[in-house]
C-alpha cells in the first residue's frame, strides 16, 4: 500500500491555498498508486479545515495541537505523524516555513527529499518529480528510493481539483520535544500583505520606476488584482524597497499565473527567479530589452502612463 | 572557536546551460560560488575575526572544485577540504549533509555556515540537513548574527518580516542576502592561496553513505507560451488590449 502525507500550512489561523493545491497533487498519486491521502494540519482549531482537504481529496485529516510555527518542533510533530501513519509518499509546502524544518523531517524519517519540485507523476510504482534546475534553465526528474520519499512543492505549480474525500478527523499528539532555538520576537508588519512566493499575480517594479515615491503607481494596479508587489534588484539596491521584495537569483522565486514586469530589463538573475512565471507582461519603453523574449504580452511604452490606464481599465472590468 | 563554511561550486548564473542525459554538458562552462555561500565565507571570517578561532572551507564534488577553494583561501580561510565525490549530484541533498555532517563530526565545528540555497538546486536543504544530523539547533535566512561566548542572538527572515531568535552553541546558520557584503579576494591573497595544500576526504572517510535519490533525466525548460508584442496607438488602447488578452485569452485574472 503506499499511501501519502501531506502536510498543510495555515496564515494567520487561515488555510494557504498550498495545503489545497499539495492535497490534490497527493490524492492524484494515490490514485496512481492505489492508496490513501492522509493532511496533517499543525496548530490551534484546525479542526475547521478539514472539511476543505477533504473537498480536495484528503481521505482522513490528522490536527495536532500546537502554539506558534517553530522549525524544530514542527520537524518532531510532522516525523512523529509520519512514524505513527507510515506514508511512503509525503508531500510538504517549499515556503519559507517548508524550507525550515522539511529538511529536518527528511533526515528524522531517514527519507530521500526532492525539493523545489514543480511536477509530480507515477512511474513503476514511484513518483517523479520535476524540479527547474540551473536558475531554470534545465529541468530534472527524480525519484526517491528510500522507503519514504518526501517532496517539498513549489507554490502554485499545482491544481487545486474539487475530489470528494471522505475528510474523516483524527486528533493526534505526537511528542513536541524542546526546541533549542527560542523565539524572542517578531516583526510581522509585512505580514498582512499578499505573500510574494505564493502570489499568483504580481506586479514589479524596477529601475524603470524611477524612485522610491512612484510604488504607487504599481500598488495602485496590485490593489485591484489582489496582487503582490515585487521588484528587481536594481530597485532594491538603489533602496527604493527592502529586499524582501526582490525577485531573482539573490531574492524570491515565484511562479505566479501572471507576473507583470513594469521597467525591468530582464536581466539573467531576474529572470532566474520569475522565468517559470505562467504568463508574463513586460511593460518597457526600450523594444529591445530581453523581459520580452519571455514576454507572452509585451508593451512598448512608458510604464506612467499605460500602467495608470491598466488600474483604470481593469477598475472597469473587475468594479 | 571552529567555523565550517560551506562552498559549493555551481555553474555561472551566465552560462549557457546544455542538457546531457542525466546531468548537465560540462563542457566550457565557467563555475563559482553558488552567491550564498559568499555570505557564509563572509559571516564566517568575521567571527573568527572577533572570536578567534579558524574557519575551515569545505567543498564537495571533483576536482574542480579546489578552485573555489583556493578562492576561499584567498578570502581569508585557514583550512580547505574537499571532499571528493567524482559522480557528485548536486540534487542529492541528504548524501551531502550526511557527508558533510560526518565531516563537521569529526572536527567538532561550533559554526556551521552556508547560503540559504545553492543557485543549482534552489533546495535550501543541506544546511538544515546537517544541523538535524548533528542534533544541533539551526537558524535559516540568517540576515544578523551575533555570537558571544556560547550564546548566539540573530535576526532571521520569516514570511511576512523577521524575528530575533537565541540559542546557544552549536548552530547552524544559512545565509541571507543582507547578513553581509562578502569582501573580495586580493590579488596577494590569491598568489598565496595557489600553494596553501587542500585537504582531501573520500565518502569511506566519512561514513560511506549511501544516495536516497535516482536521477530519472535531465530535460531542457518547457517551451513557454509564445509571446507578442501588442499594438496600440496610446496608453488606453495598451491598457483595453492588455485587459482583454489576459481575461480571455489567458484567463489569469
Ligand atoms: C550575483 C548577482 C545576483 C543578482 N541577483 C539579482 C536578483 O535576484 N534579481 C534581480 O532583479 N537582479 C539581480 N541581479 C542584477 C541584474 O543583473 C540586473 O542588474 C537587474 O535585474 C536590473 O534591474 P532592472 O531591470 O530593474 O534595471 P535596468 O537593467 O536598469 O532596467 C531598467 C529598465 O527599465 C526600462 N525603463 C526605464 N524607464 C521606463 C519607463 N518610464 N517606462 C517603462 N520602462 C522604463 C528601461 O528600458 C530598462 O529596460 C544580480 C546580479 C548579480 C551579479
Amino acid at each position: 500500500m503506499s499511501n501519502v502525507l501531506i502536510v498543510g500550512e495555515l496564515k494567520n489561523g487561515e488555510l494557504k491555498k498550498i495545503s489545497k493545491e499539495i492535497t490534490s497533487a497527493g490524492r492524484k498519486i494515490a490514485d496512481a498508486l492505489g492508496g490513501k491521502v492522509t493532511a496533517l494540519l499543525i496548530g490551534s482549531g484546525v479542526e475547521k479545515f478539514a472539511g476543505d482537504l477533504g473537498a480536495v481529496g484528503a481521505d482522513s485529516v490528522v490536527t495536532v495541537n500546537a502554539g506558534d510555527f517553530n522549525a524544530e518542533t514542527w520537524a518532531n510533530l510532522v516525523a512523529g505523524v509520519i512514524k505513527d501513519k507510515n506514508p511512503s509518499v509525503v508531500l510538504l509546502p517549499h515556503t519559507s516555513q517548508g524550507k525550515d524544518y522539511s529538511p529536518r523531517v527528511a533526515v528524522k524519517a531517514g527519507a530521500g527529499i526532492i525539493a523545489d519540485v514543480v511536477g509530480l507523476s507515477v512511474d513503476g510504482g514511484k513518483v517523479v518529480a520535476k524540479k527547474p534546475i540551473y536558475s531554470g534553465k534545465a529541468y530534472g526528474n527524480f525519484k526517491v528510493t528510500s522507503p519514504v520519499a518526501i517532496f517539498t512543492v513549489r507554490p502554485n505549480s499545482q491544481e487545486v481539483v474539487q475530489k470528494a474525500g471522505a475528510g474523516a478527523v483524527e486528533a493526534a499528539s505526537p511528542a513536541a520535544g524542546d526546541a533549542k532555538v527560542k523565539i524572542v520576537s517578531s516583526d510581522l508588519s509585512g505580514g498582512n500583505k499578499v505573500q510574494l512566493a505564493e502570489a499568483s499575480i504580481i506586479v514589479s517594479g524596477g529601475r524603470g520606476i524611477k524612485g522610491p515615491e512612484n510604488w504607487p503607481v504599481l500598488q495602485a494596479l496590485a490593489d485591484i488584482l489582489g496582487a503582490a508587489l515585487g521588484a528587481s534588484r536594481a530597485a532594491v539596491d538603489a533602496g527604493w524597497i527592502p529586499h524582501s521584495h526582490q525577485v531573482g537569483q539573490t531574492g524570491k522565486t515565484v511562479s505566479p499565473n501572471c507576473y507583470i514586469a513594469c521597467g525591468i530589463s530582464g536581466a539573467i538573475q531576474h529572470l532566474a527567479g520569475m522565468g517559470s512565471s505562467k504568463y508574463i507582461v513586460a511593460i518597457n519603453k526600450d523594444g529591445d530589452a530581453p523581459i520580452f523574449k519571455v514576454a507572452t504580452y509585451g508593451v512598448v511604452g512608458d510604464l506612467f502612463e499605460v500602467v495608470p490606464a491598466l488600474t483604470d481599465e481593469f477598475k472597469k472590468v473587475l468594479g | 572557536m571552529k567555523i565550517i563554511v560551506l562552498v559549493k561550486q555551481v555553474p555561472d548564473t551566465e552560462t549557457n546551460i546544455k542538457v546531457g542525459d542525466k546531468s548537465i554538458n560540462e563542457a566550457g562552462i565557467k563555475w563559482i560560488i553558488s552567491p550564498y555561500d559568499e555570505f557564509a565565507i563572509e559571516e564566517g571570517l568575521r567571527l573568527r575575526e572577533k572570536n578567534g578561532g579558524e574557519v575551515i572551507a569545505v567543498s564537495l564534488g571533483p576536482d574542480r572544485v579546489q578552485e573555489s577553494l583556493r578562492q576561499a583561501y584567498a578570502m581569508g580561510a585557514d583550512r580547505a577540504v574537499q571532499i571528493k565525490v567524482d559522480n557528485y549530484v548536486p540534487f542529492d541533498t541528504t548524501l551531502t549533509s550526511e557527508l558533510i555532517a560526518n565531516f563537521a563530526k569529526s572536527e567538532n565545528a561550533d559554526v556551521i555556515i552556508g547560503g540559504r540555497q545553492s543557485i543549482d538546486s534552489d533546495s535550501s536543504q543541506v544546511v538544515v540537513q546537517v544541523a538535524e544530523a548533528l542534533g544541533i539547533a539551526h537558524i535559516a535566512f540568517a540576515v544578523s548574527l551575533e555570537i558571544s561566548g556560547t550564546a548566539v542572538k540573530s535576526t532571521k527572515e520569516v514570511e511576512g518580516g523577521t524575528q530575533v531568535v537565541e540559542t546557544s552553541l552549536p548552530v547552524a546558520i544559512t545565509a541571507q542576502k543582507g547578513l553581509n557584503e562578502p569582501r573580495y579576494p586580493n590579488l596577494k591573497g590569491l598568489m598565496a592561496a595557489k600553494k596553501k595544500p587542500i585537504e582531501t576526504k573520500t565518502p569511506a572517510d566519512l561514513g560511506n553513505p549511501t544516495s536516497k535519490i535516482e536521477v530519472v533525466g535531465l530535460e531542457p525548460p518547457p517551451p513557454r507560451i509564445p509571446g507578442r508584442k501588442l499594438e496600440a496607438a496610446d496608453a488606453k488602447g495598451f491598457a483595453e488590449q492588455l485587459v482583454k488578452a489576459l481575461r480571455e485569452e489567458a484567463k489569469v485574472i
